[in-house]
């Protein structure tokens, strides 16, 4: 039996004490020092290995055998600890990072639109659903577009249903409504069918108030075919109606007049916010008045370029701010063109 | 039309709750606007108000006929009496001071007695000194030492009308002790009437419709008691001059009436009505008029007479001669023009035809016989002469719409007998009526088909002429159609294809629109196109919306004024043509707008202090008056006006720049792009509002779309902006989106790996940098393909009057792989290009 080779005990003091150290390390970098000092090149273990000719030949298979060992065992704590001083540290990381996430975000710019843009395209696309396309017209408009041709002469009793603006010039004024746009649209079709929507701005003199407005938004919707009745007008509108409600409301038809209809009537909507029982929106009644509608006049039907005996029509009218103002309780229709942030920030 | 429930009751039979009955008018094209009830209950708070109500109910218990039996003065006080009151329960003493019971203070016992409106204690009315409505409650007081603890009530207490001069007096048959609202209460209706259904502001009218709805019969009312005075012929003359303006003139004549107090009744009716009572004379034409529809006039026969010096009155009707005056009732001289039709005698004009009566011989208190006038008038005439003179009258609304000459004798029978009831008098026997021109009632053939072609449903012959018959037309039953005849009350049914469809809509209306089927669309489908320009519009409004604009409505009338506050004061134009209102409804919105920016500009005004960032737009016509042109033109324009910060700030990033120039160019840039539109040039550009170093035009081809920049900083003290810049564009929509593509291709991921290079250059400030970019891609040809700005750097190093550009490159080949040699060589020729025309250095 060979006496122990006192590097032997040395080695293995080394790995004891190392191993101790290595317990206590926490950071990366006293990792790094704990590797140079022990695992480095002039390190105790390592010269053990450049000085093995010092020792007797015999010996030193088993010096260089424990020298291994000691080097493998000091090499595998030091993975061992890194794991741990690494997870440690990303643990610690992640705590440091730690952010008050009821802090508010940041928005980035956002535009909208105003709330008749909305409303409109909410109204076109129901319509082209059922093939109505929309036409538009212009503002400025000829007595014989605005009144004559669609049965309204000068001096009829009927021209008091509006405030005309009048325009400088003979037989000129603001549309009061979008019906010139029946002319026009059936004129560009006829003798083959009509279906079209003809939305535009209005104008009628009259004080500005919370209910009403020397400018607003109508929109027209007429049909003229060979078999068009009134109860393709029913059944068109109570579908727009539904639609436009998302909800089966009851509507009811209220006999009316208009020069350019005849039959006239007013279709009112079952209030939806009530459910026509009465409340604040629908004033108590139950009903909304939503649209004024009618089948088409012979005379209208004439000068769009229909027989009269032969083809039969539809129109009918709403007001798109109306509309709006009853889905979203606008309390003001002067909202709309007053264009007050405020106001119009509401509409995401 | 006012129409008190009472008053209807007297032509048809009908019991309805009031809100049923309000239902039932109004489905028949009657639109009831509100009830005010007159001592009828009003309906329970848990009842649906599906109408407006008001007014007040008088419980039976509460208020009651009474008679006062005896007026006694006051020991303490002159203005107050004493009444010795029987209510039907028993005799007690009300205190009052209302100032008709005068006349009988201290006269004893009164033989009759005098019946009145009384009110216990507790009872809810009125108060009659207070301005308005307000409600009181009867209590206990002693006043001037008398207890008082009820009232007899005046016309307001009882929420019948403003009266409140003294108390009511009911007429000698009202029974004691009767409850009042059994007595007289009531319920008025306000009803629209629609343009075309005149006859209907009419008590009669209205029950010929309820009739016509209800199936339960009408009672037309009919003078009962022929007249047994003297032949009218030979009292009075009339001759008219065009039947066109006159097609009916008819004369009755009553002679020693009383122009008394009508009976209590009648003023009530009247005052529900809306009508002041003035006398029994007056108040019979009223009364008539509003139970007919046809309004009348009465005239002093004796002033005619004298006028005529002593002889029978002839009356001529004819156009004024222009220029002519007439003193009408209301004391007001007025000047005629010729489209006004006047009634004359020989001594000159009497009154304006169906607008109004002459001062000099109306109806006075001295008045005894009447001359009565029922006519019919061309409407288009008397709209004009109302509508010129501002002349409002019951008459004139009713003439100015159409009345059917047929109503005049009728009205004028029914009002002598009525006259004759309230004030007296003898009728003369018959009329003197000229009738060169009657109406011709159509005649119609309305065809089973034809209904169903119109409202899509069979209705069978004898249906369509049971509802045309309550009506009052004459119709003939045959196999599938029917013959109806225009009653003679009534001028808005036309002939052929028109008269079809006012029947028709007289048979919807009485049969239910709610009752007609629903069907959808079965027509062909007319061809499906596009509307590219409505498309495309929304399409930029997508994009803008996107970009972070807010979009808004303006209004297109406004002033010159406020349009020139975009200009410098010292240069705004004076002369550029508007399209202007004859009639503004206010200064400020006189003429429609030339520029869209002017409205979108105020809206950012508006709203300047209320937010750090504004970016605004709006897609509208402006209106360009055209030499020769009846009509402007209305091209549209999309305007955009933006101020203040580029981002929302936040707790972490206070600050924010402010926009700039370039910030308005790259949304034009971001929405040209979104529209596929590559080849379009940025100019350098010049304009009254804007900055002359930040203003550029837009190109695209050769076409100019647009012109955006800096707001000049003299127009932009004619605003209050706090922010140093102000951006804005307009642009010419109509231009622009016709030059949109309508499709366009895309380009294949490239196989091979790009190269990206960067060159930085110096060149004179003077070069603009689109033209370094545009020499970069030409030289690179297809292999160039991006080329982005990345850095503008000036310094003293680099020297004056020099800047430099650096810019990355992206080269891609299609079809190879891009060596180092090959790249460079791209790199030296693109250099020597830029050095070559541009005298570009290359930066070290
Ligand atoms: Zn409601």
């Amino acid at each position: 039996m060979i006496e122990k080779p006192m590097i032997i005990q040395e080695l293995e003091e080394i790995q004891d004490t190392a191993l101790e150290a290595l317990k206590k390390i926490e950071n990366e970098e006293a990792l790094q020092n704990w590797r140079r000092d022990i695992l480095g090149r002039s390190s105790a273990v390592m010269s053990v290995f450049s000085n093995i000719s010092q020792h007797p030949k015999e010996l030193r298979p088993l010096i260089g055998q424990v020298a291994n060992q000691v080097k493998q065992t000091l090499e595998t704590a030091l993975l061992d600890r890194s794991e741990i001083v690494k997870e440690a540290a990303i643990l610690q990381k992640l705590q440091d990072e730690k952010l008050d996430v009821t802090l508010p975000g940041r928005r980035p710019v956002t535009g909208r639109y105003h709330p008749v843009s909305t409303v409109l395209r909410r109204i076109y696309a129901i319509f082209a659903d059922m093939g109505f396309q929309v036409h538009r017209s212009r503002d400025v408009e000829s007595d014989l577009f605005n009144f004559e041709l669609l049965n309204i002469p000068a001096y009829h009793p009927a021209r008091d249903m509006w405030d005309t603006f009048y325009v400088e010039g003979e037989g000129v004024v603001l549309k009061t409504h979008t019906s010139p746009g029946q002319i026009y649209a059936m004129r560009k079709n006829a003798p083959k069918p009509t279906r079209a929507i003809l939305p535009g701005m209005c104008y009628r003199y009259e004080q500005i108030s919370a209910r009403s407005e020397i400018q607003f938004n109508q929109l027209e919707v007429i049909a003229v075919g060979k078999n068009i009745t009134f109860g393709d007008m029913k059944g068109t509108l109570n579908g727009f109606v539904r639609r436009l409600f998302d909800k089966d409301v009851r509507t009811r038809l209220r006999p009316s007049y208009f020069p350019f209809t005849e039959p006239s009537a007013e279709m009112d909507v079952e209030c939806f916010v009530c459910g026509g029982k009465g409340c604040s929106v629908c004033k108590g009644s139950g009903w909304l008045e939503i649209m004024g509608c009618g089948m088409m006049h012979p005379v209208v039907l004439q000068n769009g370029g229909y027989d009269p005996t032969i083809y039969s029509g539809f129109a009918a009218g709403m007001g798109p701010e109306r509309i709006s103002m009853l889905l979203h309780k606008i309390e003001d229709i002067r909202y709309f063109w007053g264009n007050d942030i405020r106001f119009l920030e509401q509409f995401r | 039309m006012l129409l008190p429930l009472s008053w209807l009751k007297d032509y048809i039979d009908i019991n309805l709750p009031l809100q049923e009955l309000a239902r039932v008018l109004t489905m028949v094209g009657l639109e009831v606007d509100g009830i005010q009830v007159v001592g009828l209950p009003l309906p329970s708070e848990d009842e649906k108000h599906e109408f407006k109500f008001e007014g007040l109910h008088w419980p039976a218990d509460k208020f009651v006929v009474a008679q006062i039996d005896e007026v006694m003065p006051h020991p303490d006080a002159d203005r107050l009496t004493l009444c010795r009151l029987n209510d039907g329960s028993g005799e007690l003493i009300v205190l009052t001071g209302a100032p008709n019971l005068f006349p009988y203070k201290g006269k004893g016992p009164l033989t009759p007695s005098i019946k009145v409106a009384y009110a216990r204690e507790g009872a809810v009315l009125y108060d009659g000194h207070k301005p308005g409505f307000v409600l009181t409650k009867l209590k206990r007081a002693k006043i001037r030492g008398i207890d008082s603890f009820s009232m007899v009530c005046s016309e307001k207490e009882l929420g019948i009308s403003e009266e409140h001069e003294g108390i009511i007096i009911l007429d000698m048959e009202a029974p004691t002790g009767m409850p009042l609202v059994d007595y007289m209460g009531d319920a008025v209706f306000e009803i629209s009437i629609l343009p075309n259904m005149i006859r209907d502001a009419s008590v009669v009218g209205i029950a010929r419709e309820l009739s016509a709805a209800t199936g339960r019969a009408l009672k037309i009312p009919v003078r009962q008691v022929p007249s047994s005075g003297p032949d009218i012929t030979g009292n009075a003359f009339v001759e008219i001059r065009d039947p066109a303006l006159n097609p009916r003139f008819a004369l009755g004549l009553i002679k020693s009436v009383e122009p008394k107090e009508s009976p209590y009744w009648v003023q009530r009716r009247l005052r529900l009505a809306g009508m002041r009572p003035i006398n029994a004379i007056v108040d019979s034409t009223n009364y008539v008029m509003l139970e007919t529809g046809e309004p009348l006039h009465a005239f002093d026969y004796d002033i005619l007479v004298k006028r005529a010096g002593g002889k029978a009155p002839t009356i001529i009707t004819r156009a004024a001669t222009e220029g002519e005056l007439l003193t009408t009732l209301d004391n007001v001289e007025r000047k005629l023009d010729s489209n006004t039709i006047l009634v004359t005698d020989t001594a000159g004009p009497l009154s304006l035809a169906g607008v109004m009566g002459g001062l000099e011989s109306e109806i006075t208190p001295e008045t005894r016989n009447i001359l009565l006038e029922g006519a019919s008038w061309n409407f288009i005439n008397v709209r004009k002469t109302s509508t010129r003179l501002h002349l409002n009258s019951e008459a004139g609304y009713r003439f100015s719409r159409g009345v059917h000459p047929a109503l005049a004798t009728w009205a004028i029978d029914l009002c002598l007998e009525r006259m004759q009831q309230w004030g007296g008098g003898t009728i003369y026997q018959g009329l003197i009526d000229n009738y060169p021109q009657p109406p011709v009632d159509p005649e119609i053939k309305l065809t089973v088909a034809d209904v169903k072609r119109k409202l899509g449903i069979e209705i069978p012959p004898q249906q369509m002429a049971e509802i045309l018959t309550r009506l009052e037309f004459e119709c003939q039953i045959k196999e599938d159609f029917i013959i109806a005849k225009t009653p003679p009350l009534r001028l808005d049914i036309g002939t052929d294809e028109i008269g079809k469809a006012d029947l028709i809509e007289e048979i919807a209306r009485i049969y239910s629109y709610n009752n007609l089927p629903e069907t959808d669309l079965a027509d062909d489908l007319p061809p499906q196109r596009n509307n590219a320009s409505l498309e495309l519009e929304e399409k930029i409004k997508d994009i803008l919306v996107s970009l972070g604009l807010q979009e808004v409505n303006t209004y297109r009338l406004t002033s010159i004024e406020r349009e020139n506050r975009l200009f410098p004061k010292d240069l705004a134009p004076d002369l550029q043509p508007y399209v202007r209102l004859k009639n503004p409804s206010a200064p400020e919105r006189a003429v429609m707008r030339r520029s869209l920016l002017s409205s979108v500009l105020e809206i950012l005004e508006k709203n300047s202090r209320l937010r750090d960032r504004l970016a605004f737009f709006e897609i509208a016509p402006i209106f360009l008056p055209v030499q020769g042109e009846l009509l402007p033109n209305e091209p549209r324009r999309l305007a955009i006006a933006m101020t203040g910060k580029v981002e929302n700030t936040a707790w972490d990033l206070p600050e924010s720049r402010l926009m700039n120039f370039f910030d308005m160019k790259g949304i034009l840039e971001s929405l040209l792009q979104a529209l596929h539109l590559d080849q379009v040039v940025y100019e350098p550009a010049t304009n009254n509002s804007m900055h002359p170093g930040k203003c550029a035009q837009i190109k695209i081809g050769e076409q100019i779309v647009g012109l955006f920049g800096e707001l000049h900083p003299k127009v932009k003290e004619n605003y209050d902006f706090l922010t140093p810049a102000v951006l804005v564009a307009e642009l010419d929509l109509e231009t622009l989106i016709a030059l949109i593509p309508a499709r366009f291709e895309s380009i294949s991921v490239p196989v091979f790996p790009p190269v990206l290079e960067d060159i930085a250059i110096i060149i004179d400030e003077e070069i603009p940098s689109d033209r370094v970019e545009a020499l970069i891609r030409q030289t690179g040809g297809k292999l160039v393909t991006d080329v982005r700005l990345f850095d503008v750097f000036r310094s003293e190093q680099i020297g004056q009057g020099k800047k430099s550009l650096a810019y990355s490159m992206t080269y891609q080949p299609q079809d190879h792989t891009m060596g180092a040699t090959e790249s460079t060589a791209l790199r030296n020729k693109i250099v020597k290009r830029l050095e070559r025309d541009l005298g570009a250095r290359l930066r070290g």
